[in-house]
């Protein structure tokens, strides 16, 4: 009988503790508007899990953009503020966090999601919303397709795969290729497809193999693809696996040059000697001698101690770019912004930004040469 | 000896549930309740859902199943597909269109539960955890590789159908079939399997037939609560129904206690709030998950309600009981 | 023919280092019937031992192996008995529980201790290709086989000439006949624990020499698969540990190489799969009925 009491005292003030917690403040704040002294950004990524470094990336380069835009008077004297919520790389927690982002926190706009999954998994609601939607990293192309206030900072992943396959057999003379990629990223797949399809059209694809996310070991597979001799292996994939399948690449001493999309950048940390002379494609070069790039690289470096990244950079441009469209709006209401984003035309970190009629940006890709453990720019592709 | 129906029982436990929709629905029209709370219930109860079925075949059977989120994909993807086509041929929406779909989810994941079930069932404890947790991966494996589902891509375009209130009435729906299965007479058959499978065999229970049953029966649940969450985000990932799904459901049931559905509410509700509220730590949500499931083991392994039901009839006659509440002139009570 | 006789020093390379975890699992089983899901995080945490030892303090490699093998040794006991030595006499499925979430505690330590990000292991075994002939192995390649013999050859005479070793095969044998012997049970379970988990460390350490990283759930996946194969070559025996360890890595190495590398993953489960429904006791494994 007591125990019964006991069990049930001890549900009650579970019960009660999470209500209250999980209520909060409980009032619904108005969209758009926020408190009258701050304007709040939206960034969802993931800033725990095993991408953690991507959307902490985003959410600092975010940050030191307030800061300065703020140093500066913020917007028309209206301070901004970025609240960064973490979605684990999760489509069901990306829409968590949206949704408390515009109940609880009331933001004007949202810069994300980092990545194409997330996005896509918060594209149909912030659609219906109607909430200015800039996402720095997702290069998807659904991600803006019949999104009218959806757009994206980076440019998208058919173009990089393109880019990656013309500036094979030009500049490097391929005519034979392999392409390695992770089949359970969405983000690998794109660039893989469009890479061989790119690739067929001139040359020969050797072969188009997968691998998993757990996959550690590759000997196997190379084995395979250096049977059949390709000039360029294609490596869509992240630093992470990327470093280990060079590492093996280098161990089974293969002679290829590899080339791969942004996500090689920040490779030369870890993997600098096994990545020596092979290439990637890029958002900007971080050699590129312009104000602008070297400013930010120096103001990143003292805020937050490490080189940034391409995902940094993005944040950064996002951020901008979304303050310039609420200048040129002239207020906080959703559809003006809206406006005024698709006709953005402003110089960038990383690059020129103007939208074209999806919200996907015309700007130009860069191509990096791992030289000395650093980046050199070996190429720029403008894209039209 | 199977409880009879009361009817008294059944009217009392339905106006409560009732009197909590309408709290539910005046706070939404209030204005109290944000779409960001409202979308925490509905998870709420896609949770409720999972646990009280995973209590099924966990709790009451005794069998740990380790693959509850292969279940719930199975579900998920077959109602949303289904959904997409319904709607696309014969223009459903809305309700019945939902009803339909999961239906269809219950049904398929169901079916699929039998057979690995079947199989599977024949092996011991750690065997059949282990073996479950294959099926589960293997689910996963197939649905990335098959292409009509979307792949790693994920897959978009499904009906939003789910709202509060349905998923409200499925949930009850759910928990009131499984209350009544479980204390009636299959269910105190499949109670018996998990005390001793040997003695209950001996004693003319077909287990394989009720380990089966049980088993599938919890696949059913988790399908249609796969289907509700599909409908509710829109948005399926395979990679959403991984392993880590299949334990963070395991540790509402653990933590609510094995073979308490109310423990199952309880907990459920108590850990879908908690990780929203305590945003801040969540790096630390997972090691204190996975210590307090240790820690439950060695110290509390029935839970917090171990196998003991919250009945409201129960909890009105103890008040009426009770000194307190009621005081009486003479205290003269056996209780 | 040359690329098939590289794709079996492939598979030699992945299999030595799922037979010594497998190693660990089967031990443990051997002696207290219980699956220590555990087992592929103690492989994880000897791995960033060898990463702490090696950045830190720049040790060479012997030395690093023998650092990290030991750390992991006194993990294995602590764990062992804070977590499983109270629950002995209770259901299998408590027992289970825990080992789930000692497993996952274990996992989130290292992520809040390491954070998640992959680390890159300091190469600290010399790279030179090595020919035989026309076949290109690596050193890694080549230190990884001999290592892991090297230690089965020593567990092998072990378990079969020291009297800890044999009070082990004791114990595993019948528990309580040892007890009325006068074996010291507990502290028998504590060393077939230790050496289980130094094996895992072993195991740990040379995956990550070999795949460059280490990330706290590198456990997870190894771990698995060297429970199928813990499984395969009949669970309990430790000889099955070793021969289910090649077996699974050559099926793994051939299956990438000649069906295809994303179902490489689905084939070792779906052989786990078919070796529980058809054969549960493995290839080394004798028939047993469950006593009453």
């Amino acid at each position: 009988m007591k125990k019964r009491i006991f069990s049930l005292v001890l549900v009650a003030i579970l019960l009660a503790s999470t209500l209250l917690s999980g209520c909060g403040s409980g009032n619904d704040q108005p969209s758009g508007g926020g408190a009258d002294d701050v304007i709040k950004f939206g960034v969802i990524g993931p800033i725990t899990g095993d991408y953690s470094q991507y959307g902490g990336s985003v959410e600092e380069g975010s940050k030191l953009a307030a800061e300065e835009i703020n140093a500066a008077g913020g917007i028309d004297g209206t301070m901004i503020e970025i609240v960064a919520y973490d979605s684990k790389g999760d489509g069901t927690e990306a829409v968590n966090a949206y949704n408390r982002l515009r109940d609880q926190d009331g933001i004007t706009a949202l810069i994300g999601a980092t990545f194409s999954g997330e996005t896509l998994a918060i594209k149909e609601i912030v659609i219906e919303d109607g909430m200015p939607v800039l996402t720095p990293t997702a290069t998807n192309e659904q991600v803006t397709l019949n999104a009218p206030n959806v757009f994206r900072a980076c440019y998208l992943d058919p173009q990089q795969g393109s880019t990656a396959a013309i500036f094979s057999m030009d500049t490097l003379g391929a005519t034979k290729a392999a392409v390695l990629y992770n089949t359970e990223d969405p983000y690998s797949e794109g660039l893989a497809v469009a890479f061989r399809d790119t690739f067929a059209q001139n040359g020969t694809v050797t072969n188009y193999e997968g691998y998993t996310v757990n996959d550690m070991d590759f000997r196997s597979i190379l084995t395979v693809i250096q049977a059949q001799g390709p000039d360029v292996i294609f490596l869509p994939d992240y630093t992470a696996k990327v470093g280990v399948i060079l590492d093996q690449i280098d161990e089974l001493n293969m002679d290829v040059i590899c080339i791969g999309g942004d996500g090689w950048d920040g490779i030369e940390t870890d993997y600098a000697e096994v990545a020596e002379g092979h290439y990637f494609v890029n958002h900007y070069a971080k050699s590129d001698p312009s104000d602008l790039v070297q400013n930010f690289i120096s103001a990143y470096e003292a805020k937050w101690g490490k080189t940034p990244n391409a995902l940094a950079a993005l944040g950064y441009d996002a951020t901008f770019i979304m303050v310039e469209a609420i200048k040129s709006a002239g207020s906080t209401d959703a559809e003006a912004i809206v406006t005024a984003l698709a006709a953005t035309d402003m110089d960038a970190v990383t690059g020129h930004i103007t939208f074209d009629a999806n919200g996907d940006p015309q700007k130009s890709i860069s191509i990096i040469q791992i030289v000395d453990g650093d980046h050199f720019l070996a190429g720029k592709v403008e894209v039209d | 000896m199977a409880k009879t129906f009361n009817l008294k029982v059944f009217i009392i436990n339905l106006l409560a549930v009732i009197f909590i929709f309408i709290a539910i629905k005046i706070l939404i029209g209030s204005g109290a309740l944000s779409r960001y709370l409202i979308s925490i219930m509905i998870f709420i109860c896609v949770n409720i859902i999972l646990a009280t079925s995973l209590n099924l075949a966990t709790g009451f059977l005794g069998q740990l199943a380790l693959g509850h989120a292969g279940f719930m994909a199975i579900g998920a993807y077959t109602s949303a597909l289904t959904a997409i086509y319904l709607r696309s041929t014969y223009n459903l929406s809305g309700t019945l269109l939902l009803l339909a779909s999961l239906v269809a989810a219950g049904l398929f994941a169901g079916i699929i539960g039998v057979l690995i079930g079947i199989p599977a069932l024949r092996l011991r404890g750690d065997y059949l955890a282990i073996i479950t947790l294959g099926f589960g991966e293997v689910i996963r494996v197939f649905i990335n590789n098959i292409g009509f589902t979307g792949g790693a891509k994920g897959l978009t375009g499904i009906p939003r159908i789910t709202t509060i209130d349905n998923a409200y009435w499925v949930m009850v729906l759910t928990v009131a079939i499984l209350y009544t299965l479980t204390s009636s007479r299959q269910g105190r058959a499949i109670i018996s399997i998990r005390e001793d499978e040997i003695a209950a065999e001996a004693v003319g229970i077909q287990t394989t037939r009720y380990k089966v049953m049980g088993f599938a029966i919890a696949a059913f649940f988790a399908g249609i609560g796969g289907g509700l969450y599909a409908h509710f985000i829109a948005f399926l990932d395979p990679n959403t129904f991984n392993f880590m799904r299949s334990v963070e459901i395991l540790v509402i049931v653990v933590l609510g206690g094995m073979g308490s559905l109310t423990g199952s509410v309880v907990s459920a509700i108590v850990l879908t709030i908690l990780p929203e509220a305590l945003r801040d730590f969540a790096i630390y949500r997972l090691l204190i998950y996975s210590g307090l499931l240790v820690a439950m083991m060695i110290f509390r392994p029935q839970g917090i309600f171990g196998t003991k039901e919250f009945s409201l009839v129960q909890f009105f006659k103890t008040l009426r009981h009770n000194p307190i509440v009621t005081p009486r002139k003479k205290v003269k009570e056996s209780d | 023919m040359t690329i098939f006789l590289q794709q079996i020093i492939n598979g030699l390379s992945v299999g030595s280092i799922y037979a010594v975890i497998a190693l660990g699992y089967t031990m443990v089983y051997g002696i207290i019937r219980l699956i220590n899901f555990a087992h592929g995080e103690i492989m994880m945490m000897g791995a960033y031992f060898a990463f702490v030892t090696v950045s830190a303090m720049g040790m060479p490699f012997y030395l690093v192996l023998i650092v990290s093998m030991a750390l992991a040794a006194l993990l294995g006991i602590a764990v062992e008995t804070m977590a499983y030595r109270p629950l002995r006499k209770a259901p299998r499925i408590s027992a289970l529980i825990t080992a789930i979430g000692m497993s996952l505690f274990l996992q989130n330590l290292a992520l809040v201790i390491f954070r998640p990000e992959p680390k890159r292991m300091p190469p600290v075994i010399p790279r030179f290709p090595v020919r035989i002939g026309p076949l290109q192995i690596g050193t890694v390649t080549i230190t990884t086989i001999i290592l892991s013999i090297v230690f089965m050859i020593l567990l092998d005479f072990f378990v079969k000439k020291t009297k800890p070793g044999k009070a082990m095969r004791a114990v595993s044998e019948d528990k309580e006949a040892s007890l009325l012997m006068g074996i010291n049970v507990n502290r028998t379970i504590s060393i077939t624990f230790a050496i289980g988990s130094a094996l895992g460390a072993l195991g740990g350490v040379l995956y990550s020499v070999s795949y460059t990283q280490v990330f706290p759930t590198m456990g997870v996946m190894p771990g698995l698969k060297a429970f199928v194969a813990a499984v395969l070559g009949g669970i309990g025996l430790i000889p099955g540990a070793m021969l289910g360890g090649f077996v699974i890595g050559m099926v793994e190495t051939l299956s990438k190489s000649y069906i295809s590398s994303q179902w490489s993953d689905a084939i070792v489960f779906g052989i786990l799969i078919i070796v529980l429904l058809f054969k549960p006791t493995g290839i080394l494994g004798k028939n047993e009925k469950e006593k009453v």
